[in-house]
This record gives structure tokens, sequence and C-alpha cells, in this order.
């Protein structure tokens, strides 16, 4: 039988793939330009058994869906940049209650209000230190309509296997623009599911590492009763201020992603292994940078492409390797240079990074790369 | 970019340029079996205020989903038709409102023109149906899709209530454009 197919936006394809991951909560408070989403969601839900909400506003609506999901249910929460600084403080209390969760947050200009129907990359240091404290950090920022399908299934499975909140960013190009989608048969793609405790009720911490690094989460109504607080927590989920419990609490949520980053990260190569200029590119930039290099490979400038697929954990190690080789990266970005920053933290000063940054509300075009490209010497 | 053909839709926000983006890449992209990125760009307004929606279609992979080089443009607003034709190649398709429109852009362009708006208003009957006797035009003048899948298209995206209305509204367009074209 022939896939199914439909031409989509960004947004709805999040939707669906979150319908595809299992899905059944979803709450949140509208706002441009991710509202497709919530809409998407509103409809859908009730018909597989599923609940929507629409919150007072962003932190209640997180607040929303760690709730839910302590039920043992799959949740989502859909913003955008000013909403998405209302809901950091409870992407904390969900990074540090270790609940699953996802957080799709489409990036538009900011700061504040700032231009809420133009496209920007400049929450990508939200995503990793927009909720205060030592915390794990996994964000994700598809190109195309049918990656941010796949990578909203990605994020749930994430969120699920290492029991924390993930973030799945698209610009605001990504999240509106319409492409062909072939949606994947039911099983085609991986689903994971939280693993459930193994003991009794009587026997069950939360927080117990005798099990590893990601402990069993119970859901709430089957019968198992546990603490759950923002506060530092022993195994049983109740506070404490015992040096040595927090200290290594603080380190095995961090390492929960960090020690697993190499099963988290996910980017593309295009051109790399000959280049002598690479740009580094995520999101809509990285169509463009691709665009670029296809004309600047014809011009007979050797020029290759490097996608980060999972923005964090960040791919330091491959791009430090690659940094030996190459004469210079370009990082194209709309922002005022985020991610060129990121770059140069983690190639140890081996090549320049010439940044191209827009944060007037228009994309970055392919002939702003080339002419880049042809400044390297 | 050999194959990479570039569509622009521009007017007012509310005329429904959007969605004669959307349709003329579902049309490519879902029944001509091409690829088709459709995107848009409007201001915080919900009506007024310059808006437009590109189209790019192309036997290969689609790279960067903005045009680049505008093939094709609608202009249903002089304010639309000022600010978008800018980067309208030599020799490309201009389409524009003959009623609304005084002040032509300055280039060696194909220009068809033809009242768009009062077509749909008084020949068709409802103003609301504008974006698609534009659209009917756009795929006789470019002839990128074919018309039989623009109209499927345009059928699918309809309510029962209004398949006539839009049909004849396609259909005329099609046929006005193909008139006026030189």
């Amino acid at each position: 039988m022939a896939k199914k197919v439909a031409f989509l936006q960004g947004n709805e394809a999040a939707a669906q793939g979150a319908l595809y991951a299992g899905c059944k909560f979803f709450a949140g408070y509208p706002i441009t330009p991710s509202t497709e989403v919530a809409e998407v969601m509103s409809a859908e839900l009730p018909k597989v058994g599923g609940k929507f909400i629409q919150m007072e506003d962003e932190i209640g609506a997180m607040a929303a869906i760690i709730g839910a999901s302590l039920t043992g249910v799959k949740t989502l929460t859909s913003t955008s940049g000013p909403g998405l600084s209302l809901k950091q403080e409870n992407i904390g209390y969900a990074c540090i209650t270790e609940v699953p969760c996802v957080v799709f947050n489409v990036m538009r200009g900011g700061p504040s209000t700032g231009m809420p129907t133009g496209p920007s990359q400049s929450d990508i240091m939200s995503a990793k230190w927009g909720t205060h404290g030592d915390h794990p950090a996994i964000c994700l920022v598809p190109a195309s309509v049918q990656e941010v399908f796949e990578e909203t299934v990605r994020a749930f499975n994430l969120a699920e296997k290492y029991r924390t909140p993930v973030m799945v960013m698209p610009d605001e190009i990504v999240a509106h623009m319409r492409e062909r989608i072939v949606f994947p048969e039911p099983g085609e793609l991986e689903v994971i599911d939280r693993t459930a405790p193994s003991v009794t009720p009587d026997k069950y911490k939360p927080y117990d590492t005798s099990f590893g690094d990601v402990p069993p989460l119970a859901g709430f109504g089957s019968g198992y009763k546990f603490h759950v607080t923002g506060l530092n927590k022993m195994q049983d989920g109740f506070p404490t201020t015992k040096a040595e419990v927090v200290q290594a609490e603080e380190e095995r949520q961090v390492r929960k992603v960090e020690g697993n980053a190499a099963d988290i990260m996910k980017w593309e190569e295009y051109q790399i292994d000959d280049a002598e200029i690479v740009v580094v590119a995520f999101g809509s930039s990285s169509r463009s940078a691709r665009f670029a290099v296809n004309e600047a490979r014809k011009q007979g400038i050797k020029a290759g492409l490097f996608r980060p697929i999972t923005f964090w954990p960040f791919p330091e190690q491959r791009l430090l390797e690659i940094s030996k080789k190459v004469k210079a990266f370009i990082s194209p970005e709309m922002n005022l240079g985020m991610c060129a920053g990121i770059i140069k933290g983690c190639i140890e000063g081996n090549a320049p990074v010439l940044g191209i940054f827009r944060v007037d509300g228009e994309p970055i075009n392919p002939g702003q790369i080339l002419d880049k490209m042809k400044e390297v010497k | 970019m050999a194959g990479r053909y570039e569509i622009r839709f521009s007017g007012a926000g509310g005329q429904g340029l959007i969605l004669a983006g959307v349709i003329m890449a579902e049309a490519a992209s879902i029944y001509d079996g091409k690829q088709a990125v459709q995107s848009q760009s409007y201001g915080p307004e919900a009506r007024g205020g310059a808006s437009k929606s590109e189209v790019i279609i192309s036997d290969d992979t689609i790279d960067y989903p903005k045009a680049t080089k505008v093939d094709a443009l609608l202009a249903l607003t002089q304010e639309a038709c000022d600010k978008y034709s800018h980067d309208l190649k030599e020799g490309g398709v201009l389409l524009i409102d003959s009623d609304l429109i005084t002040r032509e852009p300055a280039g060696s362009f194909k220009v068809t023109k033809f009242n768009i708006t009062n077509t749909a208003k008084n020949e068709v009957g409802r103003e609301i149906v504008t974006n698609i006797v534009a659209l009917g035009a756009m795929v006789a003048l470019t002839g990128v899709v074919s018309k039989e899948a623009a109209e499927k298209a345009v059928l699918s995206r309809v309510p029962e209530a209004f398949l006539e209305l839009n049909k004849k509204a396609f259909n005329l367009g099609y046929d006005k454009a193909m008139a006026a074209k030189k």
C-alpha cells in the first residue's frame, strides 16, 4: 500500500509526530508562530482518548505537562520566545524532578515581544541556560517538515529514555513553511516508553540509582506513591541538604545526558571530506548553506556543510576533529553570534570562525554565505 | 539553479495570497509529482499590510526555501507591487490587477494585466475568490503546474458548498490570463 502523503507546515508535522510518538496530553497557551501545533493537537487528541487544555499562561502550561506526565502519559507543550521565557522556572522543575516531557519552541525575533512573525535562531542558549542551575539539556533543531515530524518523535523517545524535558526548536521559517511529508507507518520509527518499576509499591523509590542513572518512573494512579519536590532530594524523593547526596544527585542528573551524548547527538555532514571551508548551520540557515555549498563547488571552492540536528549536547568533539584540516568555519545564524561562540569554544583556535549574523527578520540568503566564502584566503 | 522556478504571490493581508501559494505548491507536489516548498512572510496585522507567499517548484531537492530571483510575480496592491518587484528577474512573468495598480515597476517583464479583483466581485460574484481568480491566471501564465493538477488542488482545499464558485473563479482567471497574455 502506498504511504500516506500530505503537504504540511512544520508546526502541523510536529503535532503529527507527537501523536505518532503516543502523546496523550497537551497544555499550552497560543502564541505566534507556534499556534498551529496547539490547533492540531486540540482537534486530534480527543480522537485518541487524549486531553487538550488551553491554560491561563505559559508557566501554567508547563506545570500541567509535568503533572500529567507524572500520571504516566506522554506530554507536550508548544510556544515561542516570550512563552519560553515564562516556562523556564518549571523547565528547571522538570529537570530536577526528572519528569519526561517535550517543549516545542518556535524561534521568532526577540528579546521580549520582538518580532512575532519574523524568523530567528536566538533561543538556542535559552534551551541550555534559560533555567537556572546545573541541569541536563537536550535540544533538537530540525530543518525540514519531514524532519520536524521525525525529530519530534525522537524528542519523546529521548525524554522517556532519560527522564528529562526535551526541546524541539525550529525557526519560524521551518515551522511555517509547507513541504511534502511522507508519514511513516506505525512501527516504522522507533517509539520508546519510560521504564516502569520492577518492584512492588512498598519497595519503590523514584530516584533509586541501584537501577542506574535513569531510575524507573511509576505513574501516579497505578498504586505507587512518592514525593515530588523542586528541592534537592534523596532516593525516596524527600528533600535533603546532605552534601554528598546533593553532589552525587546533581552530577547524575547532568550525566544522564552528557554521559549518553553519543546516543543523543545527531548531525549531518555534506561535502566535508575535502572541504577547506566548512559552514556550520542548522534549521533554515542550513538550507541556505547547502545551496551556497553547491554553488561554491560549481565555482571550484571546496566548501562543505556541517549541520547539527541535535543542538544540545553540541557535537564538540567532531568539530574539533574537522577543525584540524580546514581553513575556516562560517557560521550563518539568525542571531548575533551564539553558535559562532560555541564553535570557537570547541575548536581550540585551530581555524577562524567567520560569522554572518542577521536579526532583521530576514533569512540568511545563499549569496551572503557564498560572498563570505570568497573572503577566506 | 537549473530547474528551480520561483513564484511570488503578493498583496495585502486578508486577500488569501498564502492560500493561493499553498494550492499552487500542492498542485506541484501532490498532483504533479514535483518538489515544492511554500513559505510566507507577513506583518503582525490580521488584515492589511503587505503580505507575500512564495512557492519554489523544482524537479530536484529544494534547499533554500525562499525566492532568490523571482520567475513570476503576482501583485494585487500597489504597495505589494512596489515592495516585492525588486527581485523579479529580467523577462519574468508579472501579473497585476489593472484596476488597483497604476505604477508598474521599471524593467523588461512579461506583463499581463486584467481586473482581477473586479472579475471575482462582478463576474464570479464574490470578492473573496480574488485569490483563486489570480491563481488560475498564474497557472496559465507560468505553465509550471498542469491545469488539471491545479484544479484538483483548488477543489481539495475548499468546502463542498463552494466548489462551483471556486471552479468558476479558477477557470475565469485562467481564461482571462490566456486572453490578456502578450
